[in-house]
């Protein structure tokens, strides 16, 4: 029975997508909602993504000094492991999971909202593809906007470690740096990229699919929005799984 | 004019289906204020939503000016809804658009006018809604009554052929509401719109109703105008009509000594 939902949930889940990805009605109008969307998810975020990746680089960074004081290991480990994580993982999953919150709830919201008051029922009795209209800037936009937040947050991270060197002296800052550069691939900012394109639209479409979807009242919303966040998190980490799977074997 | 033929709907249940609408005809007039009364759950928002194709209907036709929309497909349905104008219950305004904004959305996504023209036509909707000096409000800075107007301006601005209100009164005083009835009136004879609203609001059945159509058990109870409505003997109207002491009282007088039209007659 839970199979059998679940199946029918993607199903419709997949019809929704198909519906939404078209050409729109409006370039123009179609354009002004894109940045609109660019601005809302994307660049209000940035506050959010630079207190916590300037906290997570730095916590990295102190206790994986506190962790691996071994003689043994040379002293620019530390730079180097925190590079690694923040570049494999918190950057781009970590990042989607905290923002999925943020953006995710937003999205389903405002669409279960708009569905509830009848909002969609006119757009669609108007003739537009209210699938469309709402749902197609969003995606475009998080995906369009997602990358750079993964640069921002890779940037702040590094330098949360380096502050936290200058401020405790845990380790001197030319020894982080020189951490930081060591046995460097270029290919994992490139994977950290490529797995933010996939998890911008996990965010963005399953959030819109539980607005979308939403039949009801508030406390439906309010449920939709929690079942948003929680379905894209759980998604993300799958994905995850296996875009690392795929892409670093 | 909008011609229903035998239509038929019913919807899957567990366990079965279940008949909401049963061989439905009726027929809804150009120029026209026409009334879809009935009880709720006597199905009379399916019919509305089969009318503007939101529900397929399972068996039967529905005509507007003889194009039958069961049997449209959805690129030629999408060109009809550019002649339909539709009144929600709840105004479904935009929230993120002031009240221009709201006016001049349809006409931004179909028409071909140029960006003045647009504003020229979504004023001359305003004004003709008595809501000018509202135009940079949002949505939620205005009155019921307000939302309600700003909704009928959007709903005209692309000069539709058919206008549907879905309980246009619902949660407005008596006042407001006859405000709207009168401008909904105004609307429907000034420009040759087939109106019709779906509504169980007893005044405006006694004011505007030029064509009353009365849904009992998905079934047509009755077919008629504001005027006749008081000699009817059909038990099922009267129940519903008349479910109130006062309007018994009023239609008792008004069979024993007569009544003047409506001020909406004498127009």
């Amino acid at each position: 029975m839970v199979l059998l939902k679940s199946f029918e949930k993607l199903g419709s889940y997949c019809a929704l997508m198909w519906r939404s990805i078209g050409i729109p009605d409006k370039w123009r109008e179609f354009f002004k909602r894109y940045m609109a969307e660019i601005y809302k998810l994307g660049i209000d975020s940035i506050p959010l993504i630079l207190i916590v990746s300037l906290f997570i680089g730095a916590l990295c960074t102190l206790l994986i000094k506190l962790n691996i004081s071994n003689p043994l290991l040379p002293r620019y480990t530390v730079g180097l492991t925190t590079r690694e994580i923040i570049l494999l993982e918190f950057s781009s999953s970590i990042l989607c999971l905290i923002l999925s919150g943020k953006i995710g709830s937003n999205i389903a919201s405002e669409i279960g909202t708009m569905r509830v008051t009848e909002q969609i029922d006119a757009l669609d009795i108007m003739g537009i593809n209210s699938a469309n209209y709402l749902i197609m800037p969003k995606i475009t936009g998080l995906v369009t906007i997602m990358p750079f937040l993964v640069i921002i947050c890779m940037v702040t991270s590094l330098f949360g470690g380096f502050l936290i060197c200058v401020i405790t002296g845990i380790i001197d800052t030319d020894t982080y740096i020189f951490g930081i550069q060591t046995l460097f691939i270029e290919w994992y900012v490139w994977f950290a990229l490529i797995k933010s394109l996939f998890f911008a639209f996990i965010i963005s479409s399953i959030s819109s699919f539980y607005g979308y979807t939403v039949k009801g009242g508030s406390i439906e919303v309010g449920k939709a929005s929690t079942d948003a966040v929680v379905m894209s998190n759980i998604m993300i980490l799958l994905t995850d799984v296996l875009l690392t799977k795929l892409l670093m074997m | 004019m909008i011609e229903v033929k035998n239509v038929e709907k019913s919807f899957d249940e567990d366990g079965g289906k279940r008949q909401v609408l049963f061989g439905i005809n009726a027929k809804f007039y150009d120029g026209k204020v026409n009334l879809i009364i009935g009880q709720s759950g006597s199905g009379k928002t399916v019919l509305v939503k089969n009318l503007v194709g939101l529900f397929k209907p399972d068996s039967g036709e529905i005509l507007y000016d003889g194009r039958d929309i069961t049997k449209f497909d959805t690129k030629q349905m999408k060109e009809l809804r550019k002649e339909i104008g539709m009144l929600f219950q709840g105004s479904a305004l935009f929230d993120s658009e002031t009240v221009m904004g709201n006016v001049i959305f349809p006409l931004k996504m179909f028409s071909k006018m140029t960006a003045a023209e647009q504003r020229e036509r979504a004023q001359f909707c305003i004004d003709r809604v008595n809501l000018t000096g509202s135009e940079n409000k949002y949505p939620s800075e205005l009155s019921g009554g307000m939302q309600k107007r700003c909704a009928i301006a959007r709903a005209i601005a692309l000069n539709p052929k058919y206008l549907f209100c879905d309980e246009p009164n619902s949660g407005l005083d008596p006042k407001t509401s006859i405000v709207i009835d009168e401008l909904l009136f105004d609307i429907t004879h000034e420009f040759g719109i087939t109106t019709i609203i779906n509504t169980h609001d007893m005044n405006s059945v006694m004011g505007i109703g030029e064509n009353i159509v009365f849904i009992y058990k998905g079934h047509v109870g009755w077919v008629g105008n504001k005027d006749e409505i008081y000699n009817v003997d059909n038990e099922n109207l009267n129940n519903f009509v008349y479910a109130t002491d006062l309007f018994a009282d009023v239609r008792k007088y008004r069979l024993k000594h007569g009544y003047k039209p409506t001020r909406i007659t004498q127009k």
